[in-house]
């Protein structure tokens, strides 16, 4: 093994040494030959001409004797010439804290115009090392004042190099503080307006999808939509089947209670027809439609605009609106009313089980006063406010996924995006379209 | 022990040449590893009788061979021969269908999962794109491991990320997200992140992949000079053959069509004297008689 000429390690393997050196500089101030020897591999000789202690830090002073010593780091300044040791084991994953702080307090109290750095019985040592080496040579560059490191071995020059060798990019450092809330706000609203226009163009560039679409000249494949008619459509009946059962339960549940006051627990069965083909069944498969194929879309295009699978259909010329959005708002759009109209069945076979069931209504007559309730034009309505819901869910879900980012947390919000939109939309549609039924009369 | 260099043993057991650089065999001065001891002549990875498997599909069998200390130990081989999988079994994300992955004497895949874990602590990963969580700034990235397995202050934390990103060249970058830097910066604060914790091995998936020739050498050599300062144990799967012959001092060439090791040691050797002629003709980038 060729001994490196620059391991200071094996010139002092003494631990005692720090002491010797601190008791040299503060008791003799005149023997310049102790302190020059005892710094190893120093190359400026004349540091030690006439030492006059203008001070002495020490931290860290833990003299262990186990194994892992801890990182010593000692201060001496001397006439502007800073002279910092560093000793003991600097591990990363050590428990002894950094003595580096303390030493950096006194640096900056001392005033000096030169530092230089010693390793001084330095045992083990890793990047945490270099970490405090490299707060002292960016002091000294601040302070515009020279820093050495000479003495220390050569593996930890390079890496000091090597870390030194590209300047910061200070154009590209920004403020990492976060945004207070009036910030925050203020960028949420100027971003109203953009978001508003993304949004019109891209139901924009839908419409245009679908009269290209009916004039034949579109490019969706219709492999794709059947594909789509299947995952939105016949896929989501378990779903839709659970949650419009029990919504028959609970109006039936609900609406005795009230209707037993009067006698009049048979038209619990109205109740149920009618509230579930009206607005019940619509607003609950819209729901489900939203948390189960608008978040779906948004996240299956959103992945695919961060693998550039979105960019990569633009150019070979296929539009994505056309190719990935009009099979999805088709398929969702045609399905969603279907869905509603099963919802309605099993809601009111919901209500039949509760008032029969349990309620000991004549099953006879509970079909009677269904077919009452039932109107047609109460299931039109209901069915007319599933296709919309349809449009909205599949178009906000398409939206939220190509106007992803290109990460992974960015597929996370455009398809929360998705879910929380639709779900407004939703809303927002019902209140609108109850607003145009109740002025056209039905 | 207070002698801070420990010589260590740079031969390569079980490979045939031994003319190889001996610079690889030198430790680096004062960087002593870190916890875990450093006993002598225990190389630090050693792979026996390994067969990985996917299902009853055996990607590769019997496996044997040994990285030392200090290597710089190539997986090579043709595209989708298994050399990935390998890397995923001796890092503890697959486990193998038998045989064993030892970290100095332990058995790797035979202790709990504790104890994986604490081994892979002084194990690093670069993967292929950098996988770089994309939620947290590239400081962050980084922070992440030093704020979970060590005692550093916040302030201490953040001065390490800095540093390491200083090594790799990025500083100044600390507060990016990795969507807002290029693909070959990714991969450099995939390196940052890799060495957070100070490991002493260090695996690569294919670090030159993706990246311009120029790029990737500029890595090849960061790559050496961090494993030189640091005096870590690198692995690394590659099919670039100036990276093989730049870096490489040891190696095993998995063959796709036997599903085993075809042969071992140092590239540079194998290139002029292996005696499986598609070895030579991997190497010598298909001069001696091309297929296809």
């Amino acid at each position: 093994m060729p001994p490196e000429p620059h391991t200071t390690e094996a010139a002092s393997p003494d631990n005692a040494r720090p002491d010797a050196v601190a008791s040299s500089v503060a008791s003799a101030p005149a023997a310049s030959a102790p302190v020059s020897s005892a710094s190893p591999a120093a190359p400026s000789a004349p540091v030690t001409a006439g030492a006059v202690t203008a001070g002495t830090v020490t931290a860290g002073t833990v003299t262990a004797g186990a194994a892992p010593s801890p990182p010593r780091m000692r201060l001496a300044l001397d006439r502007g010439l800073a002279r910092i040791f560093f000793g003991g084991d600097w591990v990363l994953k050590g428990d002894a804290p950094s003595p580096a702080a303390a030493v950096m307090d006194a640096l900056k109290a001392g005033g000096a115009s030169a530092i230089e750095l010693v390793p001084e019985g330095l045992g083990r040592w890793d990047t945490s090392l270099l970490a405090a080496v490299m707060r002292l040579t960016a002091f000294a560059r601040g302070k515009n004042i020279p820093c050495s490191a000479d003495a220390f071995p050569p593996g930890f020059r390079r890496l000091l190099a090597l870390a030194l060798a590209v300047p910061p990019n200070e154009g590209a450092r920004r403020s990492s503080g976060r945004a207070g809330f009036l910030e925050s706000l203020g960028a949420l609203v100027l971003a109203v307006p953009a978001t508003c226009r993304s949004m019109l163009e891209f139901i924009g560039e839908t419409a245009v999808g679908f009269a290209r679409f009916f004039l034949g000249r579109s490019v969706c494949r219709r492999r794709d939509i059947s594909l789509q008619f299947q995952e939105c459509g016949a896929e989501a009946l378990p779903i839709v089947s659970l949650i419009s059962l029990l919504v028959g339960f609970i109006l039936a549940f609900v609406g005795v209670v009230q209707l037993r006051m009067f006698g009049a627990q048979i038209y619990v069965s109205s109740l149920v027809a009618v509230g579930m083909t009206r607005i019940m069944g619509a607003i609950m498969t819209g729901i489900i439609m939203a948390g189960r194929t608008g978040a779906s879309f948004a996240a299956v295009l959103g992945t695919m605009q961060v693998n550039e699978e979105i960019d990569a259909l633009a150019t070979q010329g296929l539009p994505p609106v056309e190719f990935l959005v009009l099979p999805r708002v088709i398929a969702l759009s045609l399905m969603t009313p279907l869905l509603v109209l099963y919802a309605d069945f099993m809601g009111i076979i919901g209500g039949f089980i509760v008032g029969v069931g349990m309620l000991g209504l004549d099953p006879a007559e509970y079909f009677t006063f269904t077919r009452m309730g039932f109107g047609l034009s109460n299931l039109w309505v209901g069915l007319a406010h599933g296709f919309v819901f349809g449009c909205v869910v599949a178009v906000t879900g398409c939206y939220q996924g190509l106007r992803c980012g290109r990460s992974a947390a960015a597929v996370g919000t455009a398809t929360t995006a998705a879910v929380v939109f639709s779900i407004v939309g939703i809303v927002i549609a019902t209140a609108i379209l109850t607003f145009l039924f109740n002025i056209v009369g039905i | 022990m207070d002698t801070p260099h420990t010589p260590l043993s740079g031969t390569y057991t079980g490979a045939p040449a031994t003319g190889a650089p001996g610079a690889t065999g030198t430790p680096a001065p004062g960087s002593a590893p870190a916890p875990g001891g450093d006993p002598d002549g225990v190389p630090a990875i050693t792979v026996q009788n390994l067969t990985i498997a996917y299902g009853s599909y055996a990607v590769q069998k019997n496996l044997t061979f040994t990285v030392n200390r200090r290597d710089v130990f190539i997986i090579m081989g043709g595209s989708g021969c298994g050399k990935s999988s390998l890397l995923r079994v001796m890092v503890g994300l697959t486990p193998p269908a038998a045989g064993t992955v030892c970290y100095g004497r332990e058995d790797f895949w035979g202790g709990t999962k504790k104890r994986r874990e604490a081994i892979l602590r002084n194990v690093g990963l670069l993967f292929q794109s950098g996988a770089l969580w994309s939620s947290m700034t590239l400081a962050e990235n980084i922070s992440l491991p030093l704020e979970l397995y060590t005692s550093l202050s916040p302030a201490d934390i953040r001065e390490q990320a800095m540093l390491k990103l200083a090594l790799v060249g990025l500083a100044g970058f600390e507060d990016y997200y990795p969507s807002e830097i290029s693909g070959g910066m990714r991969k450099r604060a995939g390196l940052a992140r890799a060495l957070a914790l100070d490991p002493n091995i260090l695996f690569f998936d294919e670090p030159s992949a993706g990246l311009d020739p120029l790029s990737a050498a500029l890595l090849d050599e960061l790559i050496l000079e961090l494993k030189e300062s640091l005096g870590m144990t690198l692995i690394v799967v590659t099919h670039d053959l100036d990276s093989i012959f730049t870096i490489g001092s040891n190696s095993v060439f998995l063959d796709a069509a036997t599903h085993t090791m075809i042969a071992g040691g140092d590239p540079r050797f194998l290139r002029d004297h292996a005696e499986n002629p598609d070895v030579r003709r991997f190497l010598g980038r298909g001069k001696t008689g091309r297929r296809a």
